[in-house]
């Protein structure tokens, strides 16, 4: 082996490390400041319970009053918040990823705009309410993925055929949801709207459980994706020769992302931009080039939980949904993406 | 084909009128008659909106393709209806606004601020703005402004109900007073954007060749943006966002005509109001005795040809 080559290597090889070492501190501080979050989140409200008396209760040891405001009434709210935000992030990674472009996030090619009208539907015509919502937003996102993917597919699909059909199936389902919302009486069609702009208010175990076994499902095989995605990453005839089956890969990945997408949507509501952000700035932190998926992950969970302590706290007593504030911040930051995305000749 | 649809929407409704008494009332008006009065009152005003946002869609759609050279571009899928959407509820919700008289100029500025936006950053980088890159600008503003619309509206009610109706994009209820109003603005709009064929032509060819041909292509690119905001600004104002309408119609035109643009913009400005008032009367006899908002038909009719565009080959530029 010559020197050159060997010099190469060691480089490769240090370039490796020191890009893993950074996943790693990026991932520790960021599961840290979700940890301080989900505290914060858990000892304010109506009624303030100091941090200590929350570490307290956590552990079993809590007063009565405390265990019952932080175990039934605050506790769930705030995984709800956690583990959405968790998957939203994860599922944008994986779409942004797989189609080479930070705009594919289920929130903007309409996958949720499928949760949202088969939602509406149910509250609107259907008149019902609480896990059955939750239950046909699932569906809806999975039959509207289903819909785009076929309608997308000609002898493959291709990242940006992928992409715009989403927008046309969302324009579809969008105006589906503006009819039905203008035929409902008033108070339900705002009950319905709240819903749509993800509201995590009257959370309880049973929007926490589904949530967590998806996700405790669907993390460990997007890992296992990984490798495939990174495959894909050097594009399609390359990927065929390293071996790949693609259609399949891409397939599998797709499932992962929509699945994890529609099981934060049923549990949390459509909330805007929190799996587009997350992806970018997880990159932004861990280095350009790495797919950063666990950083994803924890990035929109800490986005999903200070976005509700704002909406909590904002208007004094009056609580905004959640989306409202993530609506807020992320339409900047979608704007800027887009300007610096299409300026470096990676929008399209 | 125009005359036949709006006499359809004339004589079709939740009610049914016998042909004789249409007739009659057409000739021989008699305001104490209950269905003379159904038929100039609601029917008459709202063919008659329907013919005018039809044509200005038709005409912004291709005046809008032409410009952009972009077999994808439509007021709605470009974010323009999300742009005049949220502009009208800051009026109503922030200064009190209700006629027409005023929305419309929310709706302008609101298309107008949009269209910028959509365009400069789609234009942005090397390439610039390829169908692609406007698409997915358009569809990432109209997500943006889609959500700090709703902010406003979840925090006030009463903008929250008229804005749900105008939202859907209809035809209903609209008076022969609203239509006199968006008159003059789209007849200036049509004025200026019809006899820009040449122009677009040109422009079809490449911005080099069109320069050569002694074309002011900045002067053309301001002129035909002009046209597009104000003819999709005052039909928004008029009947609500209505998408796909100037997607589609174009592209049925280019197949009528080829692909000269002085004949592309007055077949678009007939044919597109065909579809719309069919489209209205379909939503009517679909629903009976309700109706489904001329909005959703066309929404429902113009995502297949979206999506077939989109599979085509190679999203050819125009």
């Amino acid at each position: 082996m010559t020197t050159a080559l060997r010099q190469t290597r060691a480089e490769i090889t240090r370039v490796r490390r020191s890009g893993s070492i950074r996943t790693v501190v990026v991932s520790s501080v960021l599961a840290a400041v979700a940890a301080v979050l989900f505290c914060l989140a858990l000892s304010t409200g109506a009624f303030q319970i100091p941090i200590a008396g929350v570490l307290d209760t956590l552990l079993g040891q809590g007063t009565r009053r405390d265990t019952f405001v932080i175990m039934d009434v605050r506790l769930p709210r705030v995984l709800v918040a956690l583990l959405a935000g968790a998957a939203f992030g994860l599922s944008g990674a994986l779409f942004q990823s797989l189609v080479h472009n930070p705009l594919a996030s289920p929130d903007v090619i309409g996958v949720t705009m499928g949760a949202s009208a088969a939602a509406v539907t149910c509250t609107v015509v259907l008149g019902v309410v609480g896990a059955a919502v939750s239950a046909g937003a699932f569906a809806g996102a999975l039959a509207t993925a289903a819909l785009i993917y076929l309608l997308a597919w000609r002898r493959g699909v291709s990242g940006y055929r992928l992409v715009l059909v989403g927008i046309g199936v969302g324009a579809v389902l969008s105006s589906i949801v503006s009819y039905l919302m203008s035929r409902a009486d008033v108070t339900s069609a705002q009950q319905a709207l709240v819903w749509l702009t993800g509201s995590l208010n009257a959370r309880s175990y049973e929007h926490v459980w589904p949530l967590l076994t998806g996700v405790a499902v669907l993390l460990p095989a997007a890992l296992l994706l990984a490798r495939g995605l990174r495959v894909l990453g050097f594009g399609d005839e390359t990927a065929r020769g390293l071996g790949a089956r693609v259609e399949t890969l891409r397939l599998s990945i797709l499932v992962t992302g929509v699945a994890l997408a529609a099981f934060a949507t049923a549990a949390a509501g459509p909330v805007p931009f929190v799996a587009f952000v997350a992806g970018p700035i997880a990159r932004r932190l861990v280095g350009e080039r790495t797919l950063a998926l666990i950083p994803a992950a924890l990035v929109g969970a800490v986005v999903m939980v200070a976005s509700d302590l704002v909406a909590q706290r904002l208007l004094g007593d009056r609580a905004l949904p959640v989306g409202v504030v993530t609506g807020a911040v992320g339409a900047p930051f979608l704007l800027w993406q887009l300007a610096s995305a299409n300026r470096e000749g990676r929008g399209g | 084909m125009l005359a036949l649809v709006s006499a359809l929407s004339v004589a079709v409704g939740a009610k049914s009128i016998p042909p004789q008494v249409l007739a009659d009332a057409l000739l021989h008006y008699r305001p104490d008659d209950a269905d003379h009065l159904v038929i100039h009152t609601l029917r008459l005003p709202r063919t008659a909106v329907g013919l005018l946002v039809g044509a200005a869609l038709g005409v912004a759609g291709a005046v809008m393709q032409g410009l952009t050279r972009n077999a994808l571009a439509d007021p709605g899928l470009l974010g323009i209806n999300a742009g005049a959407a949220l502009l009208l509820v800051i009026g109503i919700s922030v200064f009190g606004i209700t006629g027409l008289t005023g929305y419309v100029w929310f709706g302008f500025a609101g298309a107008a601020i949009t269209a910028l936006i959509v365009y400069g950053i789609g234009a942005l980088g090397r390439d610039r703005a390829t169908p692609v890159k406007l698409a997915l600008s358009g569809a990432a503003v109209s997500a943006a402004l889609a959500s700090v619309t709703t902010a406003i509206v979840l925090t006030d009610s009463d903008a929250f109900d008229r804005m749900r109706l105008w939202q859907v994009g209809s035809l209903a209820g609209r008076d022969a007073a609203l239509a006199g109003q968006a008159l003059p603005f789209l007849i200036v709009g049509a004025i200026v954007a019809i006899p820009c064929g040449r122009l677009l032509n040109a422009l079809a060819l490449g911005d080099d060749v069109a320069r050569a041909l002694g074309q002011r292509i900045g002067a053309a690119r301001a002129i035909g943006a002009l046209c597009v905001v104000v003819l999709c600004g005052t039909a928004t104002a008029l009947a609500g966002p209505v998408a796909f309408v100037g997607l589609t119609v174009p592209h049925v035109a280019r197949m009528l005509t080829g692909p000269d643009y002085r004949w592309i913009l007055p077949y678009s400005a007939v044919l597109a109001p065909t579809l719309l008032l069919a489209a209205d009367v379909l939503g009517r006899v679909v629903a009976r005795p309700g109706e489904i908002q001329v909005g959703i038909v066309t929404a429902v009719i113009g995502a297949p040809v979206f999506v077939a565009l989109v599979r085509r080959r190679d999203l050819a530029e125009l």
